[in-house]
């Protein structure tokens, strides 16, 4: 590295001529602007929090209290059991659909069109009241012989139809009809060429699916996927119109009962929160391990680059 | 992985392939022997229908008439009754194995390393034992000099390097014909040569293989014939040392100005 290593004998390999280092110890250049902004935001959280805390209309002793309280904690779970079931069979039904979609047949392709166009386009709250009501329209359904046929099993709406199954109906199908749409732009976003390399080696069709498309497309589907089942925690709610026990009705039973609505409401609101911090924490774990040969992010390719990094000289 | 005596065998029959992209007909009537064991060397300029003939040969692209077997065998198709029958998917996927295809962009699967890259066939496919496979994957990578780099991911490698996975990749299905459709065009030019030197190593070794290329230099050391294709007919044909030498085509002398 030296000037006089290039007066090296000949047939040396000579290193080239290395710069000695510069370093930058810059002073920043003033920001009062920052400073005052931040002053304002911390003047205004302060002023936040003093009213909240000093305000007596808000009974932080009843909102402590009903935090644990047997009944919440069942709705807390009944809110859990809706938002998995229905994401999971969303994502069934999603995937269904986006390989219809994606289908040589033009009939899966209407039937699919139809029916992300039918659940999209009708609110869900209408949709949670029509199923919970189905019974109205038929009173009971069955397994045999379609049209007006014989029937093997045969149930009545009456039993079959709780709020909760209502609710998952509900909740699942119109999941289902978004994730549909998730799922087709993630399949979408392989690169073609994959395909035909999987062809090539002689993949069948689902097998180029299995091992070679979803797992990329994955990648693309993971995030949305994750914002909806947060979006899902908060849309159990509306289970409450047709009294689905989840968390916000248990919520609502009890502020009819005791008059403290602004505490229960708050009390729920506590919990949702709880439960989306723990699913955006889980989803940012998922979305790592989908990372995979991607190289920002993956911890396995920084375990392999290590060979790479600059030994200090 | 080829027989020693395949004199006079023929690996690819093409007769009258015609392939019409909506208003454009990309194939107007191509028929080609490729005898076992000879390596073709496909040239034309671009959009002269190069690539198309080879991707009709392992049926990514379905031609609009005529015929094409590998190995003996009609591609697409079985013939009964006096009437061709299109074949079940699974069916051409089984015909397809049999077929290695090497493509300009490498197509490695990004999130397998490059062992689990050339695992991916004989496993899923072949359904051999994974413990099998990897000792195979391994000598593979071996063979085109990445046994360092079993470990890496697609984007962890060079150009060149992907391209030699993706050569193994295929080769792990011990396909009895190799496709390579512009092997070299995506690639720096100093990474050039040692895809080719694995090329040139496959050659040698008996492999019949279709290379669609813009590498002159190729095709005149390793190619026992030249096809020269423009605007989708084969213009010229011959072995790669007379023809280079001595085009007999205005369109090839042209081109051949263009590309040396």
């Amino acid at each position: 590295m030296t000037p006089d290593r290039a007066a090296a004998e000949p047939g040396d390999a000579v290193e080239p001529p290395v710069d000695p280092e510069l370093p930058v110890d810059a002073v920043r250049p003033p920001r009062p602007g920052r400073w005052l902004a931040a002053a304002a935001a911390i003047a205004f959280l302060a002023w936040l929090a003093y009213t909240i805390i000093v305000n007596e209309n808000l009974h932080w002793d009843v909102i402590v209290g009903y935090l644990g309280d047997g009944r919440i904690l069942g709705g807390l779970w009944v809110t859990i059991q809706l938002t998995v079931l229905s994401m999971v069979i969303g994502l069934v039904l999603g995937v269904l659909a986006a390989v219809m979609q994606l289908s040589d047949s033009p009939v899966l392709r209407a039937t699919s069109a139809l029916y992300t166009w039918f659940f999209r386009g009708t609110p869900l709250l209408v949709q949670l009241i029509f199923w919970f009501n189905i019974g109205l329209v038929f009173p009971s359904f069955g397994i045999g012989v379609p049209f007006d046929g014989p029937k093997l099993i045969e149930w009545q709406a009456n039993e079959v139809i709780t709020p909760f199954t209502a609710a998952l109906l509900g909740l699942a199908i119109n999941e289902g009809a978004y994730m549909a749409e998730i799922v087709r732009a993630g399949i979408r976003s392989v690169d073609p060429g994959q395909r035909e390399a999987a062809e090539s080696l002689g993949m069948s069709h689902r097998q180029v699916l299995r091992r070679v498309v979803l797992p990329q497309a994955m990648r693309v589907i993971i995030p949305p996927t994750g914002n909806q089942f947060i979006s899902m925690l908060k849309t159990t709610s509306m289970v409450s119109v047709i009294a689905g026990a989840e968390l916000l009705t248990v919520a609502q039973r009890i502020y009819l009962g005791n008059f403290e609505v602004i505490a229960m409401l708050i009390v729920a609101s506590i919990w949702y929160m709880v439960l989306t911090t723990v699913a955006s924490v889980g989803q940012h774990f998922i979305e790592k391990r989908f990372e995979r040969g991607h190289a920002r992010l993956s911890t396995r390719v920084r375990r392999n680059l290590r060979p790479f990094a600059k030994e200090p000289a | 992985m080829n027989e020693p005596d395949d004199s006079g065998r023929l690996m690819v029959r093409m007769r009258a392939v015609r392939k019409r992209f909506g208003a454009v007909e990309v194939l107007k009537g191509i028929s080609l022997d490729v005898p076992a064991g000879e390596v073709v060397c496909v040239v034309g300029p671009s959009g002269s229908g190069k690539s198309t003939l080879l991707r009709c040969v392992n049926r990514l692209e379905t031609p609009d008439s005529g015929r094409i077997w590998v190995d003996g065998e009609l591609m697409g198709y079985a013939e009964r009754g006096g009437r061709l029958h299109a074949l079940r998917p699974a069916e051409l996927s089984r015909q397809r194995r049999g077929i290695g295809m090497v493509f300009q962009r490498f197509h490695l699967f990004p999130h397998r390393t490059a062992l689990e890259n050339v695992m991916e066939g004989p496993v899923t496919v072949l359904g051999t034992p994974a413990a099998r496979a990897r000792r195979e994957a391994a000598e593979l990578l071996e063979r085109v000099g990445l046994a360092d780099r079993a470990g890496h991911y697609p984007a962890q490698l060079s150009g060149g390097q992907q391209q030699r996975v993706a050569i193994a990749r295929s080769l792990a299905m011990r396909p009895k014909l190799m496709l390579f459709d512009e092997p070299t065009s995506a690639l720096d030019p100093e990474l050039v040569q040692e895809v080719l030197a694995v090329m040139r190593d496959l050659a040698a070794s008996g492999m019949t293989m279709m290379v669609v290329t813009h590498e002159m230099g190729f095709a005149r050391e390793v190619g026992d014939q030249l096809v020269f294709v423009d605007d989708g007919v084969i213009v010229e044909r011959g072995h790669p040392r007379e023809v280079l030498a001595a085009p007999r085509h205005e369109r090839l002398r042209a081109f051949l100005g263009q590309v040396l």
